[in-house]
């Protein structure tokens, strides 16, 4: 669509180019001649891989967003981070125990937490990072799980700790943990699939498959509904 | 922040909201009519993109040559291959395994969990990191008929009249039948779902479902469920390995026909390397990328259906390829988030469609295809829908009669995602209704296969989007997260228990390649078009005429 556009000047790497105002980084950098290999994703900020070091105009601080989220302004210095280096534990879920023992020894770095708050700054998803790291200091899994929940693993919160704690990392355990041990079970789940290999809805099934389509129409048509 | 001009139409929104709140607490969420089989005919007919002249061609290469096939797939699959046959040097592999996962999306990384399971080496080849793909953004639910007032033979009438009755019914046995088993291995592999206050599931209402069987973590399902099969991927070192940024570009057969290997090509150090498997699983996911019809898309920057291509070119025919989902409710405004997805979810928490007038006009939850074709007949025919400032169209989809119906904070704790979307640019959906139209989302068809993920083609799995026949010419709702994890192990399984029954391997070929690219000449195809995609290319094309480098379609630069 060609209308006429307002550009505004950024500077992606150091090097200065021309975009049309309200691009994002992403569509920004795409503009500026770059087929991102690394640094794009889903584009939507489900998946984190857009995760970008940026600096407004005359502003000395160093932000961090998803490029495919954040609107350039005029003057914005941007830096992508194509990868983080970041340590990650080897464990087997199955053989963990949802207590704040099993973090003090796959995520000792948690412990080091000074309560800066730095983190949860960085967070592009406006998580309390700093909160679900205090929770896990004191063995409260379930409040790190559920306050961790929306985390789509960019990785800035960990670029930027002074203690060097990987959240995410340390999240995605929290969150394992809880639904696996600590969650309510859903016992209906069990009974289903119970009946599903003593073959209850075998005759049924087997019905409908040999149903030819007209017949098939007429059920579905008629069918009950019950969604409330 | 909405635009003054669209605040009258915001107004009558409002000013119907009481008398449509009161329907709905009355009857619950049938608040509309459903459309009969005739009346969905019509407009799907008249109104739904797959139905349009352009829409479809006869696809002139390759097993379904004469058919016609969804235009922009025929496109690309009438083209060369990236490699020339006579420069790959197959007498050494540079990698091996038991069996080769090409995807890295919940697809690939349940067969890559449950062939290691099985005891087979695993390699997964992804072209980008694992976890990215269409998996990771899904949003609203995976289905499971595991409630007592449900069961599978009530799923499966379901997924049948969503997919018009093309449905491969094996596919769609196996589907609903492992569908609670499925939800129970995620459970326990540590994916949190949404429970209700007595721990039982929590489950809600989709598109063309006749039961409340949708599960859900938040509108976050997709990524809950994605990132826990990627960690436990993570926790494996010495049973799976993993390659990324590595696109597979060609599989290798041998003499007797068998999948045996594939050609991989590295995106950032561009060298190619030959991989040796025993069985072969494509999870490549789909093709929104393409932008079919140029539409915007919910898809993922890797959505090209690279998996068609090589899958295609090795002989493996496509089942119902010239069926395209476009998403009813994908995002029109602001233009940042133009095609986003917006999930499902959002009507079956009780949101309604309205036009500019503020009428609803259609049943919230008709099937996808219904659904958006209704949209697009609001929005054209009847010309009640709102222009956005870049000269796109929508219509309304009323979200804050969500906190009227379940209380004040639904919003937040159900829809968190939606609700940070839409808030990064100002416009509070608790408050507002979001601006919709329909958005390519997903393919219904695909790589034909069998209740055991197997193609025609002996040691070639296929599981996920990337497959055809489940879901015959429409997909439901929460059926594509349920497939992924049914035919993901499925893919396993079979591909481990073919190693386990041991494979002898004839002499590697091109051969197949070097008949495409012969086919594609004597067609005259431009020899610039190569496949499979790779990258889609948003380069301006002022910028591209200045490029040294720009040469084939979909190359990369």
């Amino acid at each position: 669509m060609e209308i006429e556009r307002v550009m505004v000047k950024v500077y992606i790497m150091g090097e200065a180019y021309e975009v049309p105002e309200g691009s994002t980084i992403l569509s920004a950098t795409e503009y500026a001649g770059f087929q991102i290999k690394r640094g794009v994703g889903c584009r939507e900020g489900f998946c984190g891989a857009c995760a970008t070091v940026y600096r407004e105009k005359g502003d000395y601080k160093l932000k961090g967003g998803l490029a495919c989220q954040t609107v350039v302004t005029d003057g914005m210095t941007i830096a992508q981070i194509p990868s983080v280096p970041a340590e990650k534990p080897v464990y087997d879920i199955t053989q963990l125990e949802a207590n704040e023992n099993t973090f003090k020894e796959l995520f000792p770095t948690v412990f080091r937490c000074v309560a800066c708050n730095t983190c949860t700054k960085a967070c592009p998803q406006d998580i309390k990072v700093m909160d679900y790291v205090q929770a896990l200091k004191r063995g409260d899994i379930a409040r790190a799980a559920d306050i961790s929940f929306d985390c789509i693993r960019c990785g800035l919160c960990a670029l930027r700790c002074p203690a060097e704690i990987v959240q995410y990392n340390a999240a995605i355990l929290a969150r394992r943990l809880y639904a696996r041990y600590l969650a309510p079970k859903s016992p209906e789940v069990d009974i289903r699939i119970e009946e599903i290999e003593a073959g209850k809805f075998v005759p049924e099934i087997d019905e409908l498959k040999k149903t030819d389509r007209v017949e098939l129409g007429e059920k579905y048509y008629k069918r009950e509904i019950n969604i409330d | 922040m909405y635009p003054d001009y669209m605040r009258e139409s915001i107004e009558m929104v409002v000013r119907t909201r009481p008398k449509r709140l009161k329907i709905a607490r009355k009857i619950g969420k049938q608040v509309f009519p459903a459309m009969s089989e005739e009346e969905r005919e019509v407009v799907l007919s008249n109104f739904h993109p797959d139905y349009r002249a352009d829409a479809r061609r006869e696809i002139q290469i390759g097993k379904n040559k004469g058919e016609n096939i969804t235009t922009k797939v025929a496109d690309m699959l009438e083209s060369y291959s990236r490699i020339d046959p006579d420069r790959i040097d197959l007498s050494k592999f540079d990698m091996e395994t038991d069996v080769l996962v090409i995807g890295a999306g919940s697809a690939g990384l349940s067969a890559a969990l449950t062939a290691s399971g099985e005891g087979a080496s695993v390699l997964i080849a992804t072209k980008l990191r694992l976890g990215d793909s269409n998996s990771m953004m899904a949003q609203g639910g995976i289905q499971a008929a595991d409630q007592p007032d449900d069961n599978p033979a009530i799923h499966y009438l379901d997924v049948l009249g969503g997919g018009h009755f093309d449905n491969k019914p094996d596919l769609v046995e196996a589907l609903v039948n492992d569908a609670p088993l499925s939800i129970k291995w995620l459970e326990e592999l540590g994916v949190m779902f949404d429970k209700t206050e007595t721990g039982s599931m929590s489950v809600a209402a989709g598109g063309g479902t006749s039961r409340m069987r949708m599960h859900s973590a938040r509108d976050y399902t997709g990524a809950a469920i994605c990132r826990v099969l990627r960690d436990e991927v993570y926790n494996r070192p010495d049973k799976i390995k993993y390659v990324e940024y590595t696109a597979i570009i060609e599989l290798i057969l041998d003499n007797k026909g068998q999948a045996i290997g594939a050609v991989a090509y590295h995106l950032e150090n561009r060298q190619y390397s030959i991989i040796k498997a025993k069985s072969i699983v494509i999870a490549t996911g789909g093709f929104g990328r393409l932008h079919i019809q140029n539409f915007e898309t919910t898809n993922h920057y890797g959505a090209t259906a690279d998996g068609l291509a090589i899958a295609y070119r090795a002989g493996a025919p496509l089942l119902y390829m010239d069926s395209v989902q476009y998403h009813p409710t994908g995002a029109v405004f602001p233009e940042q988030i133009v095609g986003f997805l917006c999930t499902e979810k959002i009507r079956g928490l009780g949101a309604q469609p309205v036009n500019r007038n503020g009428e609803l006009f259609v049943y919230p939850l008709e099937p996808r295809d219904v659904e958006a074709a209704s949209f697009i007949r609001e929005s054209t025919e009847r010309n009640l829908g709102i222009k956005t400032p870049s000269g796109l169209v929508g219509i309304w989809l009323d979200s804050p009669l969500i906190e009227e119906l379940s209380g004040e904070g639904t919003i937040e704790h159900a829809l968190p995602a939606m609700l940070r979307q839409f808030d990064r640019f100002d416009i509070d959906i608790r408050k507002y209704p979001m601006l919709v139209y329909p958005t390519l989302h997903y393919q219904n068809g695909g790589i034909d296969i069998n209740e055991k993920a197997e193609t025609v083609i002996p040691g070639l799995y296929v599981a996920g989007e990337a497959s055809g026949g489940v879901h015959g010419r429409n997909r439901l709702m929460g059926n594509s997260q349920l497939d992924i994890i049914v035919f993901g192990r499925r893919a396993g399984i079979h591909s481990a228990e073919r190693v386990k029954a041991g494979v002898k391997f004839g002499e590697p070929s091109l051969e197949h390649v070097r008949k495409y690219n012969e086919e594609a000449k004597a067609l005259g195809i431009d020899r610039h078009k190569v496949s499979p995609v790779v990258l889609p290319d948003y380069i301006p094309d002022h910028v591209k005429a200045k490029q040294l480098t720009a040469t084939y379609e979909g190359t990369l630069i």
